[in-house]
């Protein structure tokens, strides 16, 4: 299989592209997601133009960190006062942030991953005109995916940075959360761009949003992974959510520990598989479907 | 590249070629070779499998039997690697309504890995051959049907393809666009590229096409150039009989019979094929046909589809 990709990413009309960053970034992408080509940035940048005259969903994803923040820090983190987590006494609304830093990036690669790919994939000729050229629809799937996680990553840094403004950042390792957030964000990104090329309807997006409150309930957000009755501790730890929010908590509370590299494993896992079956799903379903997978170009 | 003959090896080369939707066959094991630098046509009514075989040459759907090669390279395997060399015109346009118009030139030339610099000047010369410049910076939405095709013709040159397929490339262009098209893409051939054409204009076939198929219900009827399956199919002369009221073509039509090679009869008209067409009209006057007008023309290409599409002919 990789001797054909290789082969197939250089198309006589594309320009040889240079080795370097750039080519190792694309070997590395051909190696999550068979049948790439090197070519999904074209995607994204395709994805930025057009998105340039549309800044209303940029506005709000920039302003979102406030409500979510104000929502638990005058709400709830009036009422709990303090929460002490591994023997360390914290004020509510420090310990909670870091998790709504978590969730929001769930939030966001979830609804870019569905709710917008939805439309493109059973009404917009476009997927139809990409494929057409170089392109696979494995980089169709990547492209969509490093587009949402370009935003998703400015809003992390936003949440942060609102976060700090805030006072709710006492620790240097806080700068390794936009990251962590980012890698919360590629894994559900590639969840959600497979799990919506199952959807026949709109309806079925509605399913996302009980999924979205079933894990933001029980993935220890809102209080330390210990308070949670034993059966339960172990229902959050399946939980992607869980890891998210722990791996930023530890990082943006500046207490890394040996547990964060299992939550980081536990997200790129699920970051890869998601690719993956994205990967087969977008090919199946841009190919003509009925077509036996046996011939399916790459 | 040559077989042991000195022929060029085909561009496209279709053995036993199959599509199956589900259940339903829609292309039906055919077999087809295109050579290098031809016009190659695809003709056929509504559903005889066309566009089918045009996407699984270019490489966008899978083959459901036989064998397919397109610059010696397997589309299931090679896929990618070919497209970069195909310019793709399908049948709906594919614009993309996120981008204005001369984005849509340089962004799909991205796609091929075209440098910017180098797309942009592509784009704007494309712009100009079609016509558009002055809309370069305009929605794509608004535009008009034929503008749209236009456009979408310009997007597939963008690479500076050495395989062209134009799936119906002409349907809603006025004349004048139509002819600017057909110079284009003689000029594209001159340059040594192979072209690959579907459409509904016996004309436009015959004067683009060096070599055509005519499909029907999945399958080949007949191949060869617009003059051999003219030669082949029909006599020379064509006379068209026209009649207002079809009680009189109908009875006109038994009492014919056995003029010419055979009669076929359309809605207001009768057809009879002949290999001497003033003969027909004095035999028609001798047995007391009176049509409300007659007509004797050479045989086209139309002829020959009519005749090989299945519609019912009366065998002389
Ligand atoms: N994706 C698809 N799924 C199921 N059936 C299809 C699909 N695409 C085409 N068909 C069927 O295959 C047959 C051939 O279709 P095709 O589009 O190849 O015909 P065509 O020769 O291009 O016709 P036209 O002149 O109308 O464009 C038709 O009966 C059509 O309904
Ligand atoms: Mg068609």
């Amino acid at each position: 299989m990789t001797a054909t990709e290789s082969r197939t990413g250089r198309g006589s009309g594309g320009a040889r592209r240079a080795p370097g960053v750039r080519g190792r970034l694309s070997s590395v992408a051909r190696l999550a997601m068979p049948g790439a080509t090197g070519r999904a940035r074209h995607v994204t940048v395709r994805n930025a133009l057009a998105a340039r005259s549309n800044y209303g969903p940029l506005a709000t994803g920039l302003v979102e960190p406030f409500f979510y923040l104000l929502s638990i820090g005058v709400g709830v983190g009036a009422l709990v006062g303090e929460v002490v987590d591994d023997g360390v006494s914290y004020d509510y609304t420090t310990f909670v942030a870091p998790a709504m830093l978590a969730a929001a990036a769930m939030n966001g690669a979830i609804s870019e991953s569905t709710f917008n790919i939805f439309a493109k994939l059973r009404w917009d000729r476009l997927y139809d005109a990409l494929i057409a050229t170089p392109l696979t629809p494995s980089d169709v799937a990547l492209g969509e995916l490093l587009f949402a996680q370009l935003r998703g990553t400015l809003y992390s840094a936003v949440f942060l940075v609102t976060m700090t403004a805030l006072g709710l950042v006492p620790s240097w390792w806080a700068v390794l959360a936009v990251p962590a957030a980012t890698l919360i964000g590629v894994a559900f990104s590639a969840a959600g761009l497979s799990a919506v090329t199952w959807f026949r309807a709109w309806e079925d997006s509605e399913a996302v949003i009980g999924v979205q409150v079933v894990l933001f309930l029980f993935s220890a957000t809102f209080y330390p992974l210990s308070v949670y009755p034993e059966p339960l501790q172990w229902v959050a730890r399946l939980s992607p959510l869980y890891h998210g929010s722990a791996l930023c908590r530890d990082l943006i509370l500046g207490r890394p520990a040996w547990s964060d590299v299992g939550h980081v494993a536990f997200l790129v896992v699920m970051a890869v598989v998601g690719l993956r079956v994205a990967a087969h799903r977008f090919t199946v379903l841009l190919y003509d479907e009925g077509g036996g997978e046996a011939h399916a170009p790459r | 590249m040559a077989d042991d003959e000195g022929r060029p090896e085909p561009v496209v080369r279709a053995t036993g070629l199959g599509k199956r939707y589900g259940d339903f066959t829609a292309v039906d094991g055919i077999d087809f070779e295109i050579r290098p630098g031809e016009a190659f046509g695809f003709l056929g009514p509504n559903g005889a499998g066309k566009s089918s075989t045009m996407r699984m040459v270019g490489c966008v759907s899978p083959r459901t039997a036989g064998h397919l090669e397109v610059f010696g390279l397997d589309p299931s395997v090679d896929g990618s690697t070919i497209r970069a060399r195909l310019g793709v015109v399908p049948q709906d346009d594919t614009l993309d309504i996120g981008l204005n118009v001369r984005e849509n030139l340089i962004v799909y030339a991205r796609f091929f890995g075209i440098a910017r610099a180098e797309a942009a000047r592509r784009a704007d010369e494309l712009l100009d051959f079609i016509q558009l410049g002055d809309r370069a910076r305009d929605p794509v939405e608004p535009l008009s049907g034929g503008m749209k095709r236009r456009l979408t013709i310009a997007r597939a040159l963008v690479n500076r393809p050495d395989l062209v397929l134009l799936d119906e490339p002409t349907t809603g262009l006025d004349p004048q666009a139509r002819h600017l098209l057909w110079e284009r893409l003689y000029r594209l051939k001159q340059r040594g590229a192979t072209l690959v054409l579907t459409t509904h204009y016996m004309d436009e076939a015959e004067q683009l096409c060096d070599r055509l198929v005519i499909m029907d219900g999945g399958r080949i009827a007949d191949e060869g150039s617009p003059r051999q399956l003219i030669e082949r199919h029909c006599p020379r002369d064509v006379v068209e009989l026209r009649f207002t009221d079809g009680d009189r073509l109908a009875e006109a039509a038994t009492t014919m019979a056995g003029a010419g090679h055979h009669i076929e009869p359309l809605p207001d008209r009768l057809l009879v094929y002949a290999d001497d067409g003033e003969r027909v009209v004095d035999q028609v006057e001798a047995v007391g046909v009176h049509p409300t007008g007659s007509l004797v023309r050479r045989s086209t290409l139309e002829d020959v589809f009519l005749r090989l599409t299945g519609r019912s002919l009366v065998e002389a």
